[in-house]
């Protein structure tokens, strides 16, 4: 006889609520009255985000941490639990830029009627009347459903579950933008494409890896391949970690990233370049250190090359770029690189490489949720203005808004007395610790060359002539200033005092099985 | 291995190397994906050879799910495969070509 599996209620509910959430949501667009949807949609998502990180934030601090649930399908640990919050942080950011309206005349950054084709009158009907796709939100709820359903995954059955249901919702949304809707579908087309691909890698390397430890439990295959390795084990490994790669855009699997970033809205780009990377880091981090752990010998040096190219690609590629958002793409790529710096160390009881990224991860999470946002202010009169060109001259006309994005740009620049040093200064004391110092070598001087471009943008805005044709920035709504106010704070004071955050990612320990 | 689960498990990667194949050199972007299902059909297979082999039910069940999955992902990609078809006349995926570099 069967005997049902325990679940733990108590340490789930948070990822219960947001899924609930999403499912409510559907029902909102089903019955609700169009004018009721939006205020609804924004309302539900909200309590359900702050709910849920309430929730975390319990759990976190409670004592039932470190159990696993579930039949050990999840596992409620310190550093999940941490990245759960942080995901939660990020999209409720998310949520207050997705329902911004007063940048573009009363109507959201997503297509009026995504079916409606571009350029027919049926779409400048949609315009005209208003229309906006307020399904957004259940799908960015399911998102976050599977983000953090990934950060907690204990066996590789959840893992590829979570992994496609934070994947999917993001396809479509990357394919809603209301302008240049061409690219955004484009973008589209690339990202699910590459994305369908590279979970048919990750799923066969599941599939031999299962086969080699007859056990889709993490903690289970550590203690197999603790015992002896073999062919299946390390072709496994290699093919799973393509999936991974993948989606946090490393070299050579990055290609998506600047198209994706690009064509994607940018209230999307914002929170989604910052959570799936806080995700995708989390389970990343736990299947390489719980399940193959035994086997560090053999995928350090193959993840130390594949964080050489990418730092130092997506730092090369960036300088040459003319538009701002794809310059923000490739800096994406750079700092999968540096996180997978930290990702050669190994877990440490005091300040390890666990430690490390997540820091990095809470950084980086911040710095990019408002520079995208910041980004999505800075407007001509076809909407929003990506050429660096023109924006020479803005930190002339908008002192304070360039301020804030020299701030954002020398965070992840890794400049002293910001989140982004703290940031890089422990992911590389990891690595050093594991004794990768070639590897740590080219990181220092792939943040060279990425201060450069940073600082170009900088220089560009602050000393340079406005144009004729100069970008302006739009008044935004108190959500999306409040966004870009919170993660300046937040950079600064990562950066000034890191005290409370790195006793607490010390408290929360290392990821178990 | 047992020599009848070597079998299968070959099979599987002979299939999985075709859906690879396909992905990387077709360019029909309802063809790639169809390449796509077939990555995934491979891994189902060794999923439920490589089950029957270690006698547990974790292989099979995993394959139950992968079909659902897969089954989402189509409903998705149609989609997005159907926008671009409509708005473009082909569903190439060397045509959009707007994001570059």
């Amino acid at each position: 006889m069967f005997e049902s599996p325990g679940i733990s209620y108590a340490t789930l509910w948070p990822v219960l609520l947001v899924l609930g959430v999403a499912c409510a949501g559907v029902m909102v667009e089903a019955f609700a009255p169009r004018a009721a949807r939006f205020n609804a949609q924004v309302g539900l998502a909200v309590v359900g985000l702050a709910a849920a990180l309430a929730g975390t934030v319990a759990i976190g601090s409670g004592a039932s941490l470190g159990a696993s649930t579930g039949e050990g399908a999840l596992i409620v640990d310190g550093p999940g639990v941490f990245s759960q919050g942080l995901v939660l942080l990020v999209s409720l950011g998310g949520v207050a830029l997705f329902a911004e309206r007063r940048l573009d005349n009363g109507v959201s950054v997503f297509a009026g009627q995504a079916a409606a084709l571009p350029g027919t009158p049926a779409e400048r009907t949609a315009s005209q009347r208003g229309l906006e796709h307020t399904e957004v939100y259940p799908l960015m709820m399911f998102a976050v459903g599977g983000m953090m359903l990934f950060c907690i995954s204990g066996d590789l059955l959840m893992l590829f579950v979570a992994l496609e249901v934070l994947s999917l919702p993001l396809y479509l949304l990357t394919g809603l933008a209301r302008r240049r809707r061409l690219l955004s579908q484009e973008a589209a087309l690339k990202y699910f494409l590459l994305g369908a691909f590279s979970s048919g890698f990750f799923l066969y390397g599941l599939a031999l890896v299962y086969g080699f430890a007859g056990s889709m439990s993490l903690a289970e295959i550590g203690a197999v391949a603790e015992e002896g390795s073999s062919p299946l084990l390390l072709l496994g490994i290699g093919l799973m970690a393509v999936g991974l790669l993948f989606k946090t855009g490393a070299v050579p699997f990055h290609s998506w990233t600047p198209d994706v970033y690009q064509g994607a809205p940018t209230p999307v780009t914002a929170w989604m370049s910052a959570a799936t990377k806080i995700a995708a880091f989390a389970a990343m981090l736990r299947l390489f250190y719980v399940a193959f752990g035994a086997e560090g010998d053999i995928w350090r040096p193959a993840i130390g090359v594949v964080a050489v190219l990418t730092m130092l690609l997506g730092a090369s590629f960036a300088i040459v770029q003319s538009d701002v958002k794809r310059m923000l793409g490739y800096s994406a790529v750079a700092h999968t690189g540096f996180l997978l710096t930290g990702l050669l160390g190994v877990q440490d009881d005091a300040f390890g490489s666990t430690q490390a990224v997540l820091f990095y991860l809470t950084a980086y999470g911040f710095a990019t949720l408002g520079a995208f946002a910041i980004v999505s202010l800075v407007r001509g009169p076809n909407g929003e203005v990506g050429s660096l060109d023109r924006w020479a001259g803005l930190g002339r006309t908008n002192p304070w808004v360039a301020a804030t994005f020299a701030v954002f740009l020398l965070s992840m620049a890794g400049l002293p007395l910001t989140a982004g040093f703290i940031g890089k200064w422990g992911v590389f004391a990891a690595a050093l610790g594991a004794g990768q110092w070639p590897v740590v070598g080219i990181a220092i001087v792939s943040s060279i060359i990425a201060v450069f471009f940073y600082v170009r943008v900088i220089m560009l805005m602050f000393f340079n002539d406005a144009r004729e044709d100069a970008a302006t920035v739009a008044t935004p709504s108190y959500a999306t200033s409040g966004v870009i106010a919170l993660s300046a704070v937040a950079t600064v004071a990562l950066g000034v005092i890191p005290g409370p955050v790195l006793s607490l990612l010390v408290d929360a320990g290392g990821f178990i099985g | 291995m047992t020599d009848s689960t070597t079998a299968y498990v070959i099979l599987s990667a002979i299939l999985f190397t075709i859906g690879t194949i396909g992905v990387l050199t077709r360019r029909n972007a309802i063809v790639v994906f169809m390449c796509v299902e077939l990555m995934l059909n491979a891994a189902n297979l060794a999923l439920v050879a490589f089950s029957r082999m270690h006698g547990n039910l974790d292989g099979q069940v995993t394959a139950f799910f992968v079909m659902v999955v897969a089954a989402a992902e189509v409903v998705v990609g149609l989609a997005i495969i159907m926008t671009i078809f409509r708005t473009r006349n082909t569903a190439s995926v060397d045509e959009p070509r707007m994001l570059k570099w």
